[in-house]
């Protein structure tokens, strides 16, 4: 099985308004060691996914699903199951 | 590490549009007198919002064109035929009109400048939108950071802000702009006439040694075909910063 | 009440109430593409289809075998749940119930699964009193990757997340646990008409 790059695929920057919304800071710089292959990305280069029925943000290098984000009916459902560790300034 | 700001919730807000710029035959600029704008950095969007009389909302991230020191904030718009919003905004939008805005917004994809390395920017068409707010901060501070634009456009006629870019290199403070059309070239063309690629880009960029920053923003398979090949030219990754554009609408 | 775009319409679409058009939905006249991942390429010689799970032999179809088992074209509305509706969809494929034909099991739900990892659950009551498909067709055409080509799994009367891209298999279950989405927000059923979106909807 080969896998289509580019379709519909996005980096974090696309995201960097809705994680202000959920982390009131800005995070497209914040650090994420992927909780499959650990290796470490900043939130700005990591592959997103919006053309869905949520945002799905994936490893660059692994592919595994870091993070998971809904919004509707008033609220968010955030899965962050896929980071092992977010690393972002105080 | 690179700091991150706490910045608290983002509000929208009205800007209202000032001036409307026609830069190519699909491509405009909005420029919008925002109150209580809270100022910028280069690189950084806004995200718009359109409510339509029935409640129907529409959202997209729009990079900022205009430099920081600039009174007024300026987006660039490319309009696509099948689209829901470019085409309101292109085409519906009047002076005087009112759009929602927030912002603004990322961290990641900015150039502040005021250190010594030497820029190497690479556009591919409406790409070019936050490094045009990096090299109008460039101006606007005086700065002689040696800048080279490397930027892929469909056709001569498709080129955003070509009349600026070229009075800008032309200064000779230490700005290059290559231009390479990959469809269609007027002729006596002597610019790049295909795709960027490994070659032009051993051409065009920095030696390694230089330590150049790296800004690469476009579509999504040129971004990262060039962000491979400048990995494999031996440029630290940590050093190539990318900003990936596509259709968000879902 | 926001800010009101003046002039702003946005995508064509018919929001008149019709008793084809669930609650809160508007029809769309293109086939909007959505995706969690990056669309799977799947070589038809090495594409299956299973059945497994709580089932005494789990069922396997090699591509050849699962273009011989009889097939069926229908023509359905479809909703997704990012509001889009569209009318009159048609598709050829084989329903679920030839699939599970002569299958014994105690399991009362489903979970779909796909190459590239993506899941759903059903319940199998869902899916079987022809109500759902394995699709291999749209339009009178091969079924598009981007649209979840080779074949996906078609149940028009849930929402359209239900409807598996890249469909590799059922998972025969006692018991419903959440698949991709259901397990972040959006709710185990999925009716349309009673606008079942989210958790507790």
């Amino acid at each position: 099985m080969t896998v289509q790059q580019s379709d519909l695929k996005l980096d974090g920057n696309a995201i960097a308004g809705l994680l202000r919304e959920i982390f009131t800071m800005e995070m497209t710089t914040a650090e994420s060691t992927c909780a499959g292959c650990h290796k470490v990305h900043a939130v700005g280069q990591v592959e997103v996914y919006m053309n869905a029925p949520g945002v799905v943000v994936r490893c660059p290098a692994c592919g595994q699903v870091q993070m998971r984000i809904v919004k509707g009916g008033g609220r968010y459902w955030l899965d962050l199951t896929g980071i092992r560790s977010l690393e972002f300034s105080a | 590490m690179a700091r991150t700001a706490v910045l608290g919730r983002l509000n929208w807000q009205l800007g209202n549009v000032a001036e409307l710029v026609q830069e190519t035959p699909r491509v405009a600029s909005l420029v919008f007198d925002v109150p209580a704008w809270p100022g910028h950095l280069a690189g950084q969007h806004v995200d718009v919002r359109l409510t339509a009389d029935d409640g129907y909302q529409a959202e997209r991230s729009y990079s900022i064109a205009s430099a920081p020191e600039d009174p007024r904030l300026a987006i660039t718009v490319e309009r696509l035929d099948d689209g829901e919003v470019s085409p309101y905004l292109v085409g519906e939008v009047r002076k005087g009109d009112k759009i929602e805005l927030r912002g603004p917004i990322g961290g990641y994809f900015v150039w502040r400048g005021g250190d010594d390395r030497p820029l190497l920017l690479v556009a591919g068409g409406s790409g070019i939108v936050p490094l045009m707010a990096m090299i109008r901060h460039r101006t606007a501070g005086k700065s002689t950071t040696a800048t080279k634009l490397l930027y892929s456009s469909r056709s001569e006629d498709d080129i955003i802000y070509k009349a600026e870019l070229d009075a800008l290199a032309a200064v000779g403070d230490g700005l290059t702009v290559a231009h390479c059309l990959t469809r269609t070239q007027p002729p006596g063309w002597r610019g790049y006439a295909r795709r960027i690629d490994r070659a032009m880009l051993e051409e065009v960029a920095w030696p390694k040694a230089q330590n150049p920053i790296i800004f690469v923003c476009g579509p999504t398979p040129m971004v990262e075909a060039v962000a491979g090949h400048l990995v494999d030219m031996g440029f630290d990754a940590a050093s190539i910063k990318t900003e990936r554009f596509g259709p968000t609408g879902g | 009440m926001s800010f009101i775009s003046r002039g702003f319409r946005g995508k064509r679409r018919d929001t008149a109430s019709s008793s084809r058009v669930p609650p809160g939905q508007y029809v769309v006249n293109d086939f909007p593409v959505l995706s969690a991942g990056p669309t799977p390429r799947v070589a038809l010689s090495e594409w299956t289809f299973v059945v497994e799970g709580e089932i005494d032999e789990p069922k396997k179809w090699t591509w050849e075998e699962f273009r011989k088992l009889p097939a069926e074209e229908v023509t359905k509305d479809i909703h997704c749940v990012t509001k889009w509706t569209k009318l009159d969809t048609a598709w050829k494929g084989v329903s679920v119930d030839t699939i599970l034909e002569g299958v014994e099991t105690a399991a009362e739900f489903v979970m779909a699964f796909s190459y590239g990892g993506y899941t759903t659950n059903l319940p199998l009551e869902d899916v079987t009193g022809g109500k759902a498909w394995v699709a291999y067709e749209f339009d009178g055409q091969p079924l598009h990757p981007q649209h979840g080509g080779p074949a996906r799994l078609l149940v028009p009367h849930l929402y359209f997340w239900k409807s598996a891209k890249w469909v590799r298999g059922l998972r025969l279950l006692k018991e419903d646990q959440p698949g991709f989405w259901e397990s972040n927000g959006y709710n185990m059923y999925g009716d349309p008409w009673r606008e079942q979106r989210y958790w507790g909807d």
